[in-house]
């Protein structure tokens, strides 16, 4: 593969990666420890929002986002074609 | 059929199973010896993942943690998931590129130097000891519940099987007997918190359960159990009484520390590409999540009926307190053990179960004339007792007892392997005798498993006071030292090996010496603690569970800064990381 493409192929999973942290530390230091007690306030079935995100939520979100982050770099090797050995 | 008999042939078959299949899956080469010849799928590497990760800890202790201290016990659940995206974003997939066999041979090749090597060699060894002492007290302590055994003869049971299993199989055995115990642990963890999730809210799924209202009644279990535990003067369930700072950095280090632990990473070398390492990474995860969800539920659940069991009437009423001599079987058989404790501090005949700890509930306390606490119960039998509190068949206590053997063995063997392979492989080829040939290797490896075995199981046997301690103690240590220098390693081309180097020493040192300055572990003959363990005293209010984070923010700039004011790494390592970035 061409220098060009390496630095673009890195560029976009860097870019991608900053995403999923945003949303890492969103779904889990924002909504489960710094907002807690406002998210408290709102009452959802059985749950008190905040405290939901800090035992259920956070943790679905954690592995949804791995395999969405997993999907896209799939999507973004065959854009640029990587097709990888088995080593 | 008997409850002894019955769980002697539940944790029979099991380990027969377990035994079955590491001779099915002999290692031949150092290749299958320590990363199963790269050819687990992902799929079968999540489940064994899965299983290594959950340890006795994860399976005993953790619900029981949460039962009694709330959303304060989040920390655990946010920080052992959280680090898993961590993993699969930042470390897995370019490690697994890199493609060799221990974690400190990347750190060794990427730093060129044999200094980093051994440094990490030596965080490898502390964090994997620390844990393991606690697994295989883990496996004493079902042992000797279940199967009435002394806890020392369950110990060497234990040590015999997975003797078998990691020194004959190595990685290759070991995954897939991890396969086998993550499915019997998750069973076993799963089928008790269903049955418990019925009865209390008549909904099967504890995840729903635990939002769901209670059985007879309008009132949702989470409201019903904040009311009921500060009638008793608990602090509130859903609320926690950790500061903010705290909790924050608590999660934070328990999951940088995950990402760094090298008996995590090491699994991920078994799969065959870097795409099977992160989709690897998220089986991984989603099989932990099931046990993650469902913790919090069957812990709530434990506390309310815990607190229904001894408090069945009103609080303050006479006949509101259980009879001492109405009190449940399991009590019964549990105090046996001392791990339920009761004492009638006011006479009545009645139990009396509340904070006595609590300044504001003191007067109303008395004014119920009661003394005091009365009834202590440990919270790690938490989970082992729930399906006698929630009056269970016998085979589901029996599927309890093997699920808890499964998670402690499981994490043992990992364990033991990333130990013997670093001393095998790292040590013994890598810095004293390089031209030790194939088999001779795979020799040395068998022989530091079964040595380190050995080691863990005298650990276990007569653990240090100050085993659960040393817990933090590992993640920390793994967040401020392996894990900055591995990200470092991977998403700069700039850090050389002065600047990782010294990050890890200076991330370590301040590590070890804050935890040691509050907590006192290894230099009490010079007069540790020096300071008291509270939170006035903290740096930033950081109690030392959460340093870790601070270590590593001060690994990462030491890191950088040394880097920027010497010499640049050699072009072959630059072409290294640009190399590893790529699939």
């Amino acid at each position: 593969m061409k220098k060009k493409d390496q630095k673009e192929y890195w560029r976009r999973n860097v870019r991608l990666l900053f995403i999923c942290m945003f949303f890492w530390f969103f779904f889990s230091y924002v909504t489960g420890i710094i907002l807690v007690d406002q998210l408290n306030q709102i009452q959802v079935g059985g749950f008190k929002l905040g405290f939901w995100f800090a035992q259920q939520g956070s943790i679905y979100f954690f592995v949804a986002l791995i395999f969405f982050y997993s999907w896209r770099m799939n999507k973004i090797e065959k854009e640029f074609d990587f097709n990888e050995k088995e080593s | 059929m008997e409850l002894k008999t019955l769980t002697y042939i539940v944790v029979g078959a099991t380990f027969a199973l377990y035994i079955l299949i590491a001779l099915m899956s002999r290692a031949g080469s150092t290749g299958e010896f320590y990363i199963a010849g790269k050819s687990v799928p992902p799929l079968a590497n999540g489940m064994a993942t899965a299983a290594d990760w959950m340890s006795a800890a994860s399976f005993i202790s953790m619900a029981g943690l949460i039962a009694f201290s709330g959303y304060d016990a989040s920390v655990y659940l946010m920080g052992w998931t959280g680090g898993y995206v961590l993993l699969a974003l930042f470390i897995a997939p370019y490690l697994r590129k890199f493609g060799k066999f221990t974690v400190p041979e990347f750190i060794g090749e990427r730093y060129y130097s044999k200094t980093a090597k051994i440094v990490a060699v030596i965080c490898l060894i502390f964090v994997s000891f620390t844990y393991v002492a606690g697994q295989m007290r883990g496996v004493g302590i079902v042992f000797s519940r279940f199967l009435e055994v002394d806890v020392s003869i369950g110990l060497l049971i234990g040590m015999g099987v997975v003797f078998i299993y990691a020194v004959l199989g190595g990685m290759k055995g070991i995954t897939y007997t991890q396969v086998a115990q993550y499915c019997v642990l998750i069973f076993a963890y799963t089928v008790p918190a269903i049955f418990i999730a019925i009865q209390v809210t008549n909904n099967p799924i504890p995840q729903l359960a635990f939002g769901g209202q209670i059985e007879g009644s309008t009132s949702h279990l989470l409201t019903t159990l904040d009311e009921l535990v500060t009638s008793l003067g608990f602090n509130q369930y859903t609320t926690g009484v950790k500061s903010k700072i705290d909790i924050f950095c608590i999660t934070l280090a328990l999951m940088v520390g995950t990402a760094g632990l090298p008996h995590v990473i090491v699994r991920f070398f078994t799969v065959p590409s870097v795409k099977d390492a992160r989709t690897s990474a998220g089986y991984a995860l989603l099989f932990i999540a099931i046990l993650y969800t469902t913790a919090p539920a069957v812990g709530s659940m434990a506390r309310y009926n815990l607190i229904n069991t001894v408090q069945p009437g009103e609080v303050g009423t006479e006949a509101g307190n259980l009879k001492y001599i109405d009190r449940p079987d399991w009590m019964m058989r549990w105090e046996k053990t001392g791990l339920v404790e009761f004492q009638d501090k006011n006479n009545d005949g009645r139990i009396q179960f509340y904070n006595d700890q609590n300044p504001n509930y003191i007067e109303q306390a008395l004014e119920y004339g009661w003394q005091g606490n009365e009834l202590n119960v440990d919270r790690d039998i938490m989970v082992l007792a729930n399906p006698e509190i929630a009056g269970l068949p016998n085979w589901v206590i029996a599927l309890v007892a093997a699920g808890g053997i499964a998670a402690a063995l499981s994490t043992a063997a990992g364990l033991l392997l990333v130990i013997s392979s670093s001393i095998s492989h790292d040590i013994i080829k890598g810095v004293v005798i390089p031209n030790i040939s194939e088999r001779s290797e795979l020799m040395a490896g068998r022989i530091a498993a079964a040595i380190a075995i050995i080691i863990a199981g005298y650990l276990g046997f007569d653990p240090p006071g100050w085993v659960a301690e040393v817990v933090a103690f590992a993640f920390g240590l793994a967040a401020a030292s392996l894990f900055p220098a591995i990200f470092l390693g991977i998403f700069s081309t700039r850090v050389n090996k002065y600047g990782a180097i010294s990050g890890m020493i200076a991330g370590l040192v301040f590590t070890c010496g804050y935890i040691e300055y509050f907590k006192g572990l290894f230099l009490k003959f010079l007069g540790s603690p020096w300071g008291e363990n509270i939170a006035s005293n903290w740096l930033f209010g950081i109690s030392p569970e959460g340093i870790g984070v601070i270590g590593m923010i001060l690994n990462f700039c030491v890191a950088l800064l040394v880097s920027h004011v010497t010499s640049r790494p050699p072009r072959e390592v630059v072409d290294l990381v640009e190399k590893i970035r790529m699939p």
